[in-house]
Parts: structure tokens; sequence; C-alpha cells
């Protein structure tokens, strides 16, 4: 689960991470309210939607009065901001977080996530501040010191005197580091995050270490033990169509692609999108229905797929194991008729009484194309919205 | 042979008592699988299914001889667990819970790596582990699609690797073990120690190996087999149109900063000598080919004859 900047400071500073002062606005009055009541010189006016590259799409702003301030607020409230993680449709700015600003003398980048290879949490630092880190790291991978801790132990001294001097950042600053280090581990490790970003830490010129930016991801099968944490969940951030079908315990994301797909089992999902590729398709969604497909579950599913206009035809691949197949077509022929269906579809059912699932599905008087194996399946609907599109 | 489970493996299943753990009890014990019992406290000393119910993995040890056991606690509980088998010393603990969060596998991990510990863990979020010879099944596999054999299967997915076995069985292929390894970010048995235990297994000829996008057991993997593997191979990789950024149903199938594609993989499992397959459709006909090319069909098609 994402959260905005502006929750992710809060939780920063909760655990005595050092953050600036700022209040949030969702209107251009409390914007500029918001300016008057912070009673400094210079203040940011930063856009608060789940995607990195705000500053460079407009979205930041350095304001210097209440009319820079006001005139600021206008520009970026309301609008859609397109960077290069919200895709060309861009994200609609609803809030803004609008803090002091700060003179900076040194950016560092400062992120925790997991190892996988290490199977621990790993604290990166680099000198590159402020720059994706996945830059960096292609680009000058020497310049990431990287220190994997154990979360019963938390990041210990040692730890933290191997990153500062790493990133070669002046004694005199250790002992800031010292305390803020440990707090961002404590907190990757007491909420269960699954990333923990502060880009850039900033020196400021009265030698303070500040988070400036923050990015924090939590791991969603953990969200069960930090009830207070899912009232930061932001739904305007979430695909409508993603957040219906967690509701029914689909796992669905929307692709660019025309062919709708429905599959049990993650793997299997992921390798029919492939496979629709594979013959000249273009894959619309992943859907994963999970391994006990029922009606019920089958028939949300054909809503959502057949919700988006993109959708020219859906292709059903279910391996029926445990699950028979003669109970899985009952299911998509139920849905097919409810959802009154205008698409082609090819079902491909393997397994348990395959033959008697073909067969109803055949006889049920409804459009259904059956596919003999996986690839016979794709290359049948890849055919049929292609031959529609003429 | 076989690996991982053979005829002497005695099951207690941890969660037994619960819906889906109860199904899935039935199903291995139907499917021959020597099950000694369950574990759940609050049930401990009744039977469920005509098996007992210990009250701990210790206790199911000790009084049943088990040194497998299956998870199917719910995730909240399931890290508690399988450091619970792990204490109490069982061989093989497969996690088949969906949901663990990371840290609490980060403590189960740790727990593995002490020294001293004899567990192997499969999992979590996975299939389970099942060899047709001995006619054991460990975990949620539809057990009738499997027959005994000589070819192994190992895989991130569950029903990527049924389709896979289908493919095999459908040809008259039969299988040695299949082992799910599970699609979580964080898990026991990786790809190399699975793929170790099949290059040393004398009844194992040849194997299947599934990855998908994510991490980079894979491309470990190749390391691996391009030193240590003459047995013959074929592979696929799923997520080949996973948009980057994005969790692709299983919580390790991520593309995060260029990383776990599976471009990458794919060619590295090729530099490694592995046949890679474009559609999953064709794991079973190129394996096939793979075993001909090698002078091992017969062989294989015999084992299943005899099993």
């Amino acid at each position: 689960m994402k959260i905005h900047e502006y929750q992710a400071k809060s939780l920063l500073a909760r655990f005595g991470v050092p953050v600036s002062e700022g209040r949030l606005a969702t209107t251009v009055e409390e914007a500029v309210e918001a300016f008057r009541a912070l009673k400094v010189p210079l203040a940011v006016v930063k856009a608060q939607i789940h995607a990195g590259g705000r500053g460079k799409a407009g979205g930041v702003k350095l304001v210097k009065s209440e009319d820079e301030c006001r005139a600021a607020a206008t520009a970026i409230l309301g609008k859609k901001l397109v960077t290069h993680q919200t895709g060309p449709e861009g994200q609609l700015v609803r809030r803004l977080w609008i803090e002091k600003g700060s003179d900076i003398q040194k950016e560092y980048y400062l992120g925790i996530a997991l190892d996988r290879e290490l199977r621990k949490p790993v604290v990166m630092m680099s000198s590159e501040g402020g720059v994706d880190i996945e830059e960096v790291a292609a680009q000058h991978p020497e310049k990431i010191v990287k220190v994997a801790f154990s979360p019963a132990k938390g990041l210990l001294p040692a730890d933290v005197q191997k990153l500062a001097r790493g990133v070669k950042m002046a004694p005199g600053l250790e002992p800031q580091a010292a305390r803020l280090l440990p707090a961002l581990a404590k907190m990757y490790v007491d909420l269960d995050c699954s990333i923990a970003e502060i880009n850039p830490l900033i020196v400021t010129k009265q030698n303070q270490l500040l988070a400036l930016d923050a990015k924090v991801v939590f791991d969603g099968n953990a969200l069960f033990r930090h009830k207070d944490l899912l009232e930061m969940r932001d739904l305007h951030e979430e695909d409508a169509k993603e957040i219906e079908a967690s509701k029914y315990d689909l796992s669905y994301i929307a692709l660019d692609g025309n062919i709708g797909c429905m599959v049990n089992g993650a793997g299997l999902a992921m390798a029919t999108m492939d496979v629709i590729q594979l013959y000249g398709g273009s894959p619309a969604n992943f859907l994963d229905v999970g391994g006990g497909a029922t009606a019920e579950k089958v028939t949300a599913a054909f809503r959502i797929l057949l919700g988006d206009a993109q959708v020219k035809g859906v292709l059903v691949n279910i391996f029926g194991g445990i699950m028979k197949c003669d109970v899985i077509a009952t299911g998509v022929i139920a849905a097919a008729r409810q959802v009154d269906l205008k698409v082609p579809l090819v079902v491909r059912l393997e397994g348990t009484n395959v033959e008697l699932g073909r067969k109803m599905l055949a006889e049920s008087g409804l459009p259904i194309v059956s596919g003999t194996d996986l690839d016979d399946a794709a290359k049948k609907i890849c055919a049929a919205v292609a031959a529609g599109k003429k | 042979m076989s690996i991982f489970v053979d005829a002497n493996t005695r099951l207690v299943c941890q969660g037994m008592t619960g819906d889906f753990g109860s199904f899935h009890t039935e199903r291995s014990l139907e499917y021959g699988t020597k099950m000694v019992g369950g574990v759940n406290p609050k049930k401990a000393g009744t039977t469920h299914l005509g098996l007992p119910v210990f009250k701990s993995c210790h206790e199911a040890r000790e009084k049943a001889g088990a040194n497998a056991s299956v998870v199917f606690v719910p995730p909240a509980f399931a890290g508690d667990a399988i450091l619970e088998a792990i204490d109490a010393g069982i061989e093989l603990v497969v996690a088949i819970t969906e949901g663990i969060p990371v840290l609490d596998m980060i403590k189960v991990t740790e727990r593995l790596a002490q020294p001293g510990t004899k567990t192997r863990l499969v999992g979590p979020n996975c299939p389970g582990v099942i060899t047709p010879k001995a006619k054991c099944r460990i975990g949620i596999m539809p057990g009738y699609i499997h027959k005994a054999g000589r070819v192994g299967v190992v895989s991130r997915s569950g029903t990527l690797t049924y389709e896979a076995v289908w493919q095999l069985t459908s040809r008259g292929i039969g299988q040695s073990t299949c082992v799910g390894i599970g699609g979580d970010p964080v898990n026991g048995t990786n790809f190399v120690d699975v793929l170790t235990a099949f290059n040393a297994d004398p009844e194992t000829d040849a194997i299947i190996m599934i990855g998908e996008i994510g991490g980079n057991a894979e491309e470990r993997a190749a390391e691996y087999i391009a030193k240590n593997v003459k047995k013959p191979m074929v592979g696929f990789i799923a997520g080949q149109t996973a948009p980057p950024g994005r969790r692709m149903g299983h919580a390790g199938a991520i593309i995060s900063g260029g990383q776990g594609t599976a471009a990458d993989k794919i060619t590295a499992l090729e530099k490694a000598g592995v046949r890679m397959c474009k559609s999953p459709a064709r794991l079973g006909e190129e394996m096939e080919k793979a075993l001909a090319a090698a002078g091992l069909l017969e062989g294989a098609r015999a084992a299943v004859a005899v099993g």
C-alpha cells in the first residue's frame, strides 16, 4: 500500500526523523492560509500524488509570497500531472502539501528495501541525492553504499558508520546520522514497510540533516496488524477496476491491450498474457481468479473485464485441477448470460471432466469458442479480435 | 529415491482442522500419503478425519514420528507455525499459506540459517511437493494429473506447474518429484537447492524449470546449471508482457528498478543450455524432444509403465 509524501513525513517525524514543518491544503484558499500560518519567507507547494517525478512535471513550486502561493496552488490543484510514473493519462492532484523552504547545502539518497537474495532489509545510501536510485545504480553503482541488517537487531552503530563514511558525509554530521538512520530502520521494521525512502536527504546550510522528500510503501500482507495505517489509503490514487476486483478477492491489473483474460493462478495468468502477445494480440489485463474459481467470482471477473471499453475479446484459461471443468463451465455460461456478452469469447479448459465442460459450452447456445490448448485458444482469440477490427 | 520426500515420509498437518486443511488432508489420504495427524493446541487429544490432533509439532514428532509438516495456518500465524515445526526438528516443512508478511518470513529464514538447523522449508505460497512413486502428496496439487516417472519439475507457480505436469503425463512421460518453491519474495528452498537435489538424484533424468519475473533466483539457477547440470533441461519464464513496477498476483512477481525482467532470465537460462519455450503449451513437447535427443525417452516411458 502506497501513501502520500505528507503522510510518510508524519510517520518519519513520529520515529524521530527530522522533517520540515508543513500543512495540508485541499483548496487554493487553504494553501494561502497555510503559507500565512507558516510565517516564512520561502515555502514549497508540492502536489500530493502517488507517483514520483513530480518536480519535473511542474508539481513542485517555490513561493515567496501569498500571491505566488495562490498562483502556484491554482496552477497545480485540480490539474492532471503527467510524470514518468503516472502513464500518459496522468494523475489528478487533489491535495497539496505546503512546507517551509530549506537552504540546501548537500543532497543524499537514503532508502531501505528488501534484498531478496540476502533475505534481509538493506539500507542504501548515495552521494547522488535527488536522482532516481535506479539511475544511479545503472550509471554509478560504485556510488551506492549498502548495508543489510537483521530486523530483530535493527541498524547498529557500525552500520551507520559504514554508510556515513561510504558517502563521505562530514564527520560532524555523524551524530545526527547515528540518530536518523536507526530511526528510519526502526520505522521500516515496526510498520512492516516494503520501501522507506528519503530522497533527497539534505544537509541544510545550518548543518542539519533533514528529510526533504519521503516515499513509504507498506507490505500489504502485514496491514492486518496496522489498522491505523489503513486510514492513510487514498482510493483516488488507485485504479477503480482494481479496487472493484479486490472486493471479490480477484487479483487484477489493467494493461493497455484489447484482449481481456481470466485465468486461475498468477503464473498461468502471466503466461496467458505472454502467449496472447506471442500470437500477435495484446492483453488488456492480468486477472487471477484464484484456485477456487467459483461462479460468483467468474461473474464478477467478467463484469470487470467487460467494463473496460477497450476489451474487444475475452480469453478464459482455467486449469481445473481441484475444481472440476463442468463446474467451471457452469460458472462461465451463467456469467456470460448475466453480463450480456457482445465480444468474442474463447474458453480453454483442462483437467477433470474436461469433455463434459466443453460439451456444456458448445450446447449453451452462446457464441463461445473452445480452445484445445493454450496456444490454440490464444490463436483463436487473436484471430477473432483481428477480424473484428476490419 | 526422488527428492525431499519418499515412502518414509510421515506427514503432519498444521492447520488440519480448518476447511482448506481438511479438504487437502483428505486428498492426500486418498493419494496414499502417510499422514500421521494434525496440530491444533485448542483441539489436542481429539481426532479429525480419523487422525489424531496433537497440541504441537513436538508432540506429533514424539508420538507419531512425524518427519514432515504441511502448513495451512492463516497468514497472521503461519510464521510462528513454521518456527514451531523447525524447533521440533521436523525435517521438511511445506508452507502453502499465501500472504505471510515479509518480515515474518525474514524471521523464519534467520532461524533456518542458525547452525545445527536441519529443517528444509519449501514455500510459502506454493502448491507443495509430490513424489508420485512414493504416493506422497504434500500440498494442494491435483494428485491425478501426476504419474510416476523420471522427469523432475520445479516452479514458482501453481497452476502453471499443473499445466507442465499434465502435458508430460498426457505424453506418457512421468515425474520423479514436482516441487513448487512458491511465489513470495522471501522463501525457504530456492531453484538452486532443488536443481542440486535433482542433479544428484539417480531417478531423475531430466528437469523442467518454470520461473517468473522478479528477483534473480533464475539467474542464480542459470549460473549453477552452466557449471553443474548435464541432465536435459526445458524451461519457461512467465511475465514477458508484465509492466514494470506492478506486482503480478504473486508478491514476488515484480520488475523493480529494471531488475528481474523475463528477457534477462530467458537469456541467462538459454546461455546455460536450457531449452526455453516461448509458450508454456510447448513444455511437454519440448521435453519429449529433449529426452529423445538424449536417448532417454524410452526409459522415461518405461518408468511410467512400471510406476
